[in-house]
């Protein structure tokens, strides 16, 4: 369903254009998940927004390669087109659900905005709006979620808003959803409960998950394949399974040397040599 | 998970209070910006009050143009509450439907420089680069005219009449309310919300007008509060050079420059209406701080 060829960006800047991804290929099937994992720099963000090319050029300049969506190269459609993938076929989840929410707005309006947006076949009456947003808001795990449609993102603590976020992001039923480090700003009990979620909620619904991280840990049991970028490279890409147990590439092997293991005896964890 | 979870209920204290909502709370509990909006609703009042009567033929307590040569020059009583002028004219009633010219100016000359500052601004800080280049620069070729003499030529090639002079003030205001708009637009465009509108494939009229501008109508409304007052005391200076609304058309400005020659004899000419403007310019300097005072969220 996606397939991105041999990608290539840079960075202009006053000492020239700064290359930021070296030919990055990647593939994912419909309603499968692929993680892609690395270090802060390698280039996951950057290959994450590049997708729907939602990075500011200038400066970032897209220098080659091709980024096919359902047999479209996304780098070549008009700007309308790509405005109606964005969101309503490709939808975003990004790091930090503080101030990815809008603070004047109350949760109901934010979701019904992606929704008018997005999704023709609701009716445009505020009772069917409120249905679906109070549905969405359910599925994502929202206790008594008529009570909180009026609510302002202030109100609700992280996790709750990160759940608002993915309500959000599905409620215009994506064919793929990015998830850009969902669960970087959360404490480690609600990541769990985020990351569950996600996965029972994307094989309901049978859409593509693209998940970024430079938590190798979690990746285990989410992602079925996964792609291991380093310095702007995909240094190794496939089965999960495989990977965790035959890590071809030095840096897969270190990353995977680095995941901390419950009942390991107490060791140092390894370093890895980088630069960056 | 359900053992962790916390119940919804446990928050249920917290009030559903709109941003707006609990700037508007935090404004009124200032003890400052109660007495300004009283002065400014008295101010409207009395000039709306007069405005009507005047539409329909009334005048109180005197028609304001009504010459009289044997009351000229009074000083205060109880017939002329503020004296009367060198033509005999009441000041009070003058004063009054001054108060109607200067409230206008200031209501119309700041939604003219607003409108203009907030698109100008807007644009710039959201599209940036070149469009920002052109835009800006053209703000600062506009700032560094003396702002007064650009509007007295204005005034001198199209004439003084009550809507020139509100246009013209708007027309050379609005540099200010531009430059704080696009500074807020250069902050509010990076947040994470302002590029979850773009990556929901929202327009971008719509990420302007929905999502940033509402997110910096707090400073914007106090710079517009804070405007109104420069555009009465504008169009006072320009009616006191006789620039301003025109005669017999009484304006704070125009009762001052009337009174210049007889300052010695009779004080209150000069007083009651330079009070006036005083006044009201205080109330809304002090109602646009406290406005800002109650939109910081850091205090």
């Amino acid at each position: 369903m996606l397939e991105i060829k041999d990608l290539k960006i840079g960075f202009s800047s006053e000492s020239g254009i700064t290359p930021a991804l070296h030919g990055v290929s990647l593939s994912l099937e419909r309603g499968e998940t692929l993680a892609i994992v690395g270090e802060s720099g390698s280039g996951k963000s950057v290959t994450a927004l590049a997708i729907t090319r939602l990075l500011p050029t200038p400066p970032a300049v897209y220098q080659g390669g091709e980024i096919l969506f359902e047999g479209r190269d996304l780098l070549k459609v008009s700007d309308a087109e790509l405005r109606r993938v964005r969101g309503g076929k490709i939808a975003y989840i990004f790091q930090e659900p503080s101030t990815s929410l809008n603070p004047v707005y109350s949760i109901r309006s934010q979701i019904a905005e992606m929704i008018e947006l997005h999704r023709p076949d609701v009716p445009k009456s505020t009772a069917d709006i409120d249905a679906e947003i109070i549905h969405w808001l359910d599925a994502v795990g929202i206790n008594e979620p008529a009570r909180r449609l009026h609510d302002y993102p202030h109100q609700l603590s992280g996790g709750m808003q990160q759940r608002v976020m993915i309500a959000m992001a599905l409620s215009a039923r994506p064919d793929l959803l990015i998830a850009d480090e969902p669960t970087t700003a959360l404490d480690v009990t609600i990541q769990a409960q985020i990351l569950n979620k996600l996965r029972d909620l994307q094989q309901e619904l049978g859409m593509a998950v693209l998940l970024i991280t430079h938590n190798f840990a979690i990746i285990p049991g989410l992602a079925k394949n996964v792609a291991v970028m380093y310095r702007g490279k995909v240094v190794e890409h496939g089965n999960t399974e495989q990977i965790l147990r035959d890590p071809q590439h030095p840096y897969t092997k270190a990353l995977i040397a680095c995941i901390p293991r419950l009942g390991d005896k107490r060791r140092r964890l390894q370093t890895i040599e980088s630069i960056i | 998970m359900s053992t962790l979870a916390i119940t919804p209920g446990a928050l249920g204290a917290v009030t559903q209070e709109t941003p707006g909502a609990r700037i508007l709370r935090r404004f009124w509990g200032n003890p400052i910006a109660r007495i300004s909006v009283v002065i400014i609703l008295f101010f409207a009042l009395t000039a709306g009050g007069t405005a009507l009567l005047g539409a329909l033929g009334h005048h109180w307590p005197y028609d304001p143009n009504l010459t009289n040569l044997d009351q000229k020059l009074l000083p205060p009583s109880l017939q002329h509450w503020l004296g009367t002028d060198n033509l005999g004219r009441d000041v009070l009633s003058r004063m009054l439907n001054g108060a109607t010219i200067s409230l206008t100016v200031g209501l119309i000359a700041v939604a003219v420089s607003l409108g203009i500052g907030v698109i100008v601004g807007a644009i710039a800080g959201y599209f940036g680069g070149l469009t920002d280049q052109i835009l800006m620069r053209s703000v600062d070729a506009l700032i560094c005219f003396p702002t007064f003499f650009l509007i007295l030529t204005a005034v001198a090639i199209l004439g003084p009449s009550l809507i020139n002079i509100v246009v013209i003030i708007g027309l050379v205001s609005w540099t200010g309310t531009a430059r704080l708009v696009r500074g807020e637009f250069l902050t509010i465009r990076e947040t994470e919300f302002v590029k979850s509108a773009r990556v929901l494939g929202q327009k971008d009229w719509k990420i302007i007008f929905r999502h940033i501008l509402p997110n910096a109508s707090a400073p914007i409304f106090v710079t517009a509060v804070l405007g109104i007052p420069d555009a009465i005391l504008t169009e006072a200076g320009l009616s006191f050079l006789g620039f301003g609304v025109q005669p017999p058309q009484a304006t704070w400005g125009n009762i001052i420059a009337d009174s210049k020659t007889y300052l010695l004899e009779a004080w209150w000419l000069i007083l009651f209406p330079g009070f006036a403007i005083f006044i009201a310019s205080l109330a809304f300097y002090l109602a646009g701080d406290a406005l800002r005072e109650a939109s910081n969220s850091r205090s």
